[in-house]
């Protein structure tokens, strides 16, 4: 009997490992398949799906890079720093006040902050284009930098509010006993002890706004505003007939969000779980 | 103890975050349901009142409500695989011995989810090409080469295509956060029910699934919500085609306004998305209220 579970307890282990694997391999397959397909000549992507390319040569990459990459990488690198920066600071300012602060009509501001993560951003596409275009920001660095701190900053201060709620209420207190005003208690004691929420939702908002595509679409046009996403899509409408041109760029494109990922992926999974799970 | 002016002082600190809500996402919400009563030519910058004539031809749209179906069968293959496949498998990972591997393996799914969903629907725009991509390949090695398709091309298969991709790209999201809900429960109540000699079927039946309700209510909400607010994937697939076809209401709404200058129509869409993802936003509160109160 022991010997019977034991065996199709083996069986049961080796099935999940099966499944397991393959599911992975469905994942992983097509992002080699495109990582390879940068290596190899457009012959080769029609004629040999499954080889590895003939010679490694960087010269798609190097192709992309030129036509356009390097100008959408360095727009997504500006967007994505100020945006993290304005909205991480923003929403920090705001759960403290929300939590640390007694301030007058308290429940009403926070319902009206964290309110906005109800709504879809598409929902408000028209009325912003021409609020933009009055103000002169459309197809603008700053359209983007605005839109990305604006739709974000209701996720973020829910997620460090949060987090504030649960630090003791001596902390301000012993900040107020030495002396300290608001804005030095903020950032010498709050803030740092902070260091953890506050790295989950740094992370969360490089990864939204590295990937976002609908304002980045609609708010810019000229190649030296366009961000990565966007960028992609004018590089496959203008070089759509060179094949590995466009794989490597979609794999420069991904590589840094993966690499972030791996490296933060304890603060990322954190930081989701508190978001969703409260 | 506080003047009331000190205290409106600390208002400064929610102020920046207030400006830029309100002006940002709420003021131009409540302009929206304005413009849907509009005519509105923006290049020529002719305007128009009409009423609900807006929402009138929307009624009438086949497109549109090709749209909303679209979005449901979203939303339906979503809960499916991004919810329920998500969780159960989230408890199979569990059932790896090595913590490590499972660290790996759920690391893997998430990896689609870092990458851009502009990346993810371009990959897949080649992986569906009929020439060139992976999918008709790999079926003509398996010998089956006559149930290739121009997968995109074809009205039949172009939104379960893109709909398949979302799949890919968002099932290791949701797992993930599933098994942070799996870790939470506490592992006494697992190694209670082995010792009475409950398999591993029915402690995922009666341990794992209501242990983890309010996780899956919460996932399905999202998820929900976001079916509704599909744009990126179809925009780079399809663009909404073929013949209107993969065509969702975030597609529909950009088409009618930015591509055929109906700016008023594109508000009325608007509106009904917002509607739409209000309630369920007003459900989910609604819900996790009463279980709060129930527990």
């Amino acid at each position: 009997m022991v010997s019977r579970i034991g065996f199709l307890g083996v069986v049961a282990r080796v099935f999940l490992w099966a499944f397991l694997l393959c599911l992975a391999a469905v994942v992983v397959y097509p992002l080699l398949w495109m990582v390879l397909n940068g290596f190899k000549t457009n012959g080769e992507i029609f004629g040999s799906p499954f080889s590895l390319p003939s010679h490694w040569s960087f010269d798609s990459y190097r192709k992309a890079w030129n036509r356009g990459v390097s100008d959408y990488l360095t727009t997504s690198v500006l967007v994505t720093v100020t945006s993290t920066v304005a909205t991480v600071f923003v929403s920090a300012w705001a759960a403290y006040g929300l939590t640390r602060v007694n301030i007058p009509f308290s429940r009403l501001t926070t319902g009206v902050i964290l309110g906005g993560l109800m709504l879809a951003p598409s929902v408000a596409l028209v009325p912003l284009v021409k609020m933009f275009q009055a103000m002169g920001l459309y197809n603008s660095f700053w359209a983007l930098l605005i839109l990305y701190t604006a739709f974000r900053v209701p996720f973020t201060t829910f997620l460090i509010r949060a987090y504030m709620l649960d630090l003791p209420r001596e902390v301000d207190e012993a900040a107020e006993m030495d002396g300290c005003g608001r804005w030095t208690a903020f950032w010498r004691i709050i803030l740092p002890m902070c260091k953890p929420i506050i790295t989950s939702t740094v992370l969360l908002h490089i990864l939204f706004a590295w990937n976002e595509y609908l304002f980045a679409m609609v708010f810019t046009s000229g190649a030296g505003v366009q961000t990565l996403p966007v960028g992609l899509m004018s590089l496959m409408s203008k070089h759509g007939t060179e094949f590995p041109v466009v794989f490597a760029g979609m794999a420069i494109a991904a590589f840094p969000v993966v690499l972030l990922f791996f490296a933060g992926q304890r603060h990322i999974v954190k930081g989701l779980a508190d978001g969703v799970g409260k | 103890m506080r003047t009331i002016g000190e205290r409106a002082l600390g208002l400064a600190w929610v102020v920046p975050a207030l400006v830029l809500v309100g002006v940002f996402v709420y003021f131009p919400l409540a302009e929206n349901l304005g413009f849907s009563t509009l005519k509105w030519d923006i290049y020529s910058g002719s305007q128009e009142y009409v009423g609900f004539a807006n929402y009138a031809k929307l009624v009438e749209d086949p497109v549109f409500w090709r749209s909303l179906g679209n979005n449901v069968l979203y939303a339906v293959v979503s809960i499916a695989f991004q919810v329920f496949g998500a969780l159960v498998l989230a408890a199979l990972i569990e059932g790896v011995r090595s913590e490590r591997w499972q660290r790996v393996l759920r690391a893997i799914y998430f990896i689609p989810s870092a990458i851009s969903l502009t990346v993810a629907g371009l990959l897949f725009y080649f992986v569906y090409e009929p020439d060139l991509g992976l999918l008709n390949h790999l079926l003509q090695a398996a010998g089956l080469g006559r149930l290739g398709h121009s997968w995109l091309g074809e009205e039949s298969t172009a939104m379960p295509a893109i709909i398949a991709m979302s799949q890919w790209q968002g099932f290791g999201y949701s797992t993930l956060l599933f098994a942070v809900a799996i870790q939470r429960i506490p592992r006494e109540i697992y190694q209670a029910a082995a010792l009475d000699g409950t398999g591993p079927v029915r402690r995922f039946r009666h341990v794992t699934l209501p242990l983890v309700r309010e996780m899956t209510g919460v996932m399905s909400m999202v998820t929900i919500s976001g079916a509704f607010q599909v744009f990126n994937e179809v925009m780079v697939m399809t663009g909404g085609g073929p013949d209107n076809s993969t065509q969702v209401l975030g597609t529909w709404l950009y088409r009618s306004g930015f591509v055929r200058n109906d700016f008023g129509y594109a508000a009325a869409i608007a509106t009904v998305i917002f509607v739409i993802t209000l309630g369920i936003a007003v459900a989910q509160l609604w819900v996790a209220r009463r279980r709060r109160v129930t527990w």
